[in-house]
């Protein structure tokens, strides 16, 4: 990738204080996208991968701490006037959330939730703004457009409120798209649907996109570029393919290893991840996934291991004793 | 891999669904939640059901539990019909029939100690010396992973999902009792802890003889740990087969269809553009004929006029379709 970022976030820390002391959600996150690219950013609950979403959005709760740069499209979010910041969201900065429920509000209308978004950024008339409201629908594979433009979100089945969702997250042609879980509270037949949805848009607008999620299945197929998280870290990133087949972080491998596999025999124990993630707020003083790791020795437990460059450009990992390159393979 | 399981379904069921129909009135409206379902899961073994959210698959496990009283039909279990029995009956054939639920946390009383909690059934069923209570709780919850020293003295909110799910399978194993229906109970959790939870399950299973209904939305999930699988779609069966053969050669479309749409953590494999197949409609209205056959691709005039019946296309494989993907034999 020789073409500048268009989104890079450099040392972002986010830091919340709660009544167990300080919580280091995000901890030195570096990650860059290029335009028209899809990153993968993958980890468990609690890993800090929705607090980077927000961090980079700028939606973070009042009380949170964040520290370091986001350049976005030259300007750095962090530090950018709230009028200025609100005119880029929603326009070149998009996102879609989890739920489709909470994320639209209940009591308007589709078409007037559309119409809004078109409104305050593209500066359109209400005949034109209505116009492109259906042909948005339409786009995103909402059967009878116009009529649903006069209905309210709970109608609506939630794959379509997602549909919805997308609809108008993409109004304004943004740049980049942040999708944080944008599937999990949808079937798995809907969840396919929405992913290709996705997809496709991104590939046919050239908008790079961020596609947040728990499952490793879910960006094997669909992302260029994949960033693993661990308790506030990203501790492996590589180009999608060389993730799955040479990653060297044992993290990836173990989260990888303890999904069930759909070609596995029944009764096949699956290799589980011993213990569970740290306690955030009672930081670990070496590699934060030690204590569950099967290959942690001495210094693994006194050092905190830093991003470090693979052999392969775009790979990078945090650890001090890697799984070996896979031999045979491509080595 | 502990115990050779029985993949025939007709030697020595230990539950016995057959012709169940669970409906319930909302807004006036009444919801088809479960329509002529049968199947049987032999002593020993583990079916899997599965279905996306609103297929029935969850009132289906609570039927059987007389949690929601069915419409019609029967629940045999050991030979006598849950559906049948009241009071007193019903409650002592309660006793060898458990439930684990999806939720961890919300199925624990959040101001009681987990001894106590684990210890409630006990307390039901009568057994009166707390030391004899106390033993059998330790007991329990050695067998799931926990230390009772450390456990049985604290709140839920002071555990993890995982550890609370862990603490729900105490409370069902402690009544010693055949049948546990599993109701998604790995979907709340994170990966890394639902390889836990599903090992632990299968050591439960060979170590006190259970025989499990287990109930997911998550196909490799199922397949994990079932000797046979249910498929459900809008309240009724679609397909029951060996859970190796059914993944191998699905006979339902939609079968087909799920099993196409689980993404697969390998980059190699390109996701299927999926076909356009809509959305699942609403139980309220069912459509007439096969439910399936306003998102099929194979539907026609018979799919519409005629509910197919379910009759077997495989070995122990059954197919509800008039126009199955394997030919019949």
């Amino acid at each position: 990738m020789t073409e500048p970022a268009l989104l890079s976030v450099e040392g972002v820390t986010v830091d919340l204080p709660t009544p167990r002391g300080n919580l280091r959600a995000v901890d030195h996150v570096d990650l860059t996208i290029g335009a028209g690219r899809t990153l993968g950013v993958v980890g468990e609950s609690g890993c800090g991968k929705t607090m980077l979403s927000r961090a980079i959005l700028q939606l973070l709760p009042k009380k949170a701490k964040l520290s370091g740069r986001v350049m976005f499209d030259g300007q750095d979010l962090v530090r950018l006037q709230p009028e200025r910041l609100r005119k880029l969201r929603g326009r070149s900065l998009a996102v879609v959330f989890q739920d489709p429920m909470t994320s639209l509000n209940p009591v308007l209308t589709i078409g007037t939730q559309l119409i809004e978004t078109l409104q305050e950024h593209l500066e359109l008339d209400g005949v034109a703004a209505k116009r492109r409201s259906a042909e948005l629908l339409a786009a995103v594979g909402i059967p009878a457009p116009e009529q649903r433009l006069t209905q309210y979100p709970h109608q609506l089945s939630g794959g379509m409120r997602q549909r919805v969702a997308i609809a108008i997250a993409l109004s304004c042609e943004p740049k980049l798209l942040i999708a944080d879980e944008p599937t999990t509270a949808l079937d798995v037949t809907i969840q396919a649907q929405i992913l290709d949805l996705l997809a496709r848009e991104q590939r046919r607008r050239h908008m790079a996109m961020i596609l947040i999620t728990h499952d490793l299945g879910v960006v094997a197929g669909r992302t260029d570029e994949v960033a693993v998280m661990y308790a506030g870290r990203v501790v492996e990133r590589a180009p999608t393919p060389e993730l799955f087949k040479k990653m060297r972080m044992p993290y990836t491998e173990a989260l990888l290893a303890a999904i069930p596999k759909i070609d596995a025999a029944p009764h096949t124990p699956l290799p589980a991840i011993p213990g569970r993630p740290p306690d955030p707020t009672r930081p670990i003083q070496g590699c934060s996934f030690s204590p569950r790791c099967r290959y942690a020795a001495g210094r693994c437990y006194r050092e905190k291991p830093v991003l470090a460059d693979a052999e392969s450009p775009g790979h990078q990992y945090a650890c001090f004793h890697p799984i070996e390159a896979a031999a045979g393979v491509c080595a | 891999m502990m115990q050779d399981t029985r993949q025939s379904s007709s030697r020595d069921p230990l539950l016995r669904v057959e012709h169940l129909v669970v409906e319930y009135a909302v807004g006036g409206k009444t919801v088809h939640a479960v329509s002529d379902v049968s199947l049987q899961v032999a002593r020993g073994e583990t079916l899997g059901l599965v279905g996306e959210s609103g297929c029935g698959k969850s009132t289906l496990g609570r039927a059987v539990l007389q949690l929601r009283r069915p419409v019609s039909g029967r629940v045999l279990f050991d030979g006598q019909d849950l559906a049948a029995m009241h009071g007193d009956t019903l409650r002592q054939m309660r006793r060898r029939v458990q439930l684990i639920f999806q939720d961890p946390i919300a199925s624990l009383n959040p101001r009681r100690r987990i001894g106590e909690i684990i210890a409630e059934p006990l307390v039901i069923a009568g057994v009166k010396d707390p030391r004899k209570r106390q033993e059998l709780v330790c007991e329990v919850l050695s067998a799931v992973g926990l230390d009772p020293g450390l456990v049985t003295g604290r709140l839920p909110h002071e555990f993890s999902g995982g550890q609370c799910q862990r603490i729900c399978i105490a409370r069902a194993l402690v009544l010693n009792p055949e049948f546990i229906i599993c109701d998604e109970p790995v979907s709340a959790l994170d990966v890394s802890i639902r390889a836990q939870i599903l090992n632990l399950l299968e050591d439960m299973k060979a170590r006190f003889g259970l025989t499990l209904l287990f109930i997911a939305h998550d196909l490799a999930v199922v397949k994990a740990v079932s000797d046979r699988v249910a498929v459900m779609y809008l309240g009724r069966l679609c397909e029951v087969g060996p859970s190796e053969q059914l993944f191998a050669r699905p006979a339902h479309p939609y079968t087909a269809l799920l099993i196409e749409a689980i993404p697969v953590p390998d980059p190699d494999v390109r996701p299927a553009e999926s076909v356009p197949v809509g959305e699942p409609p609403s139980p309220m209205s069912p459509p007439s004929g096969c439910r399936f056959r306003t998102r099929c691709p194979r539907a026609d005039q018979r799919c519409i006029d005629e509910v197919p019946e379910l009759r077997p296309v495989a070995p122990d494989q059954f197919v509800a379709c008039h126009h199955p993907l394997i030919a019949t034999g």
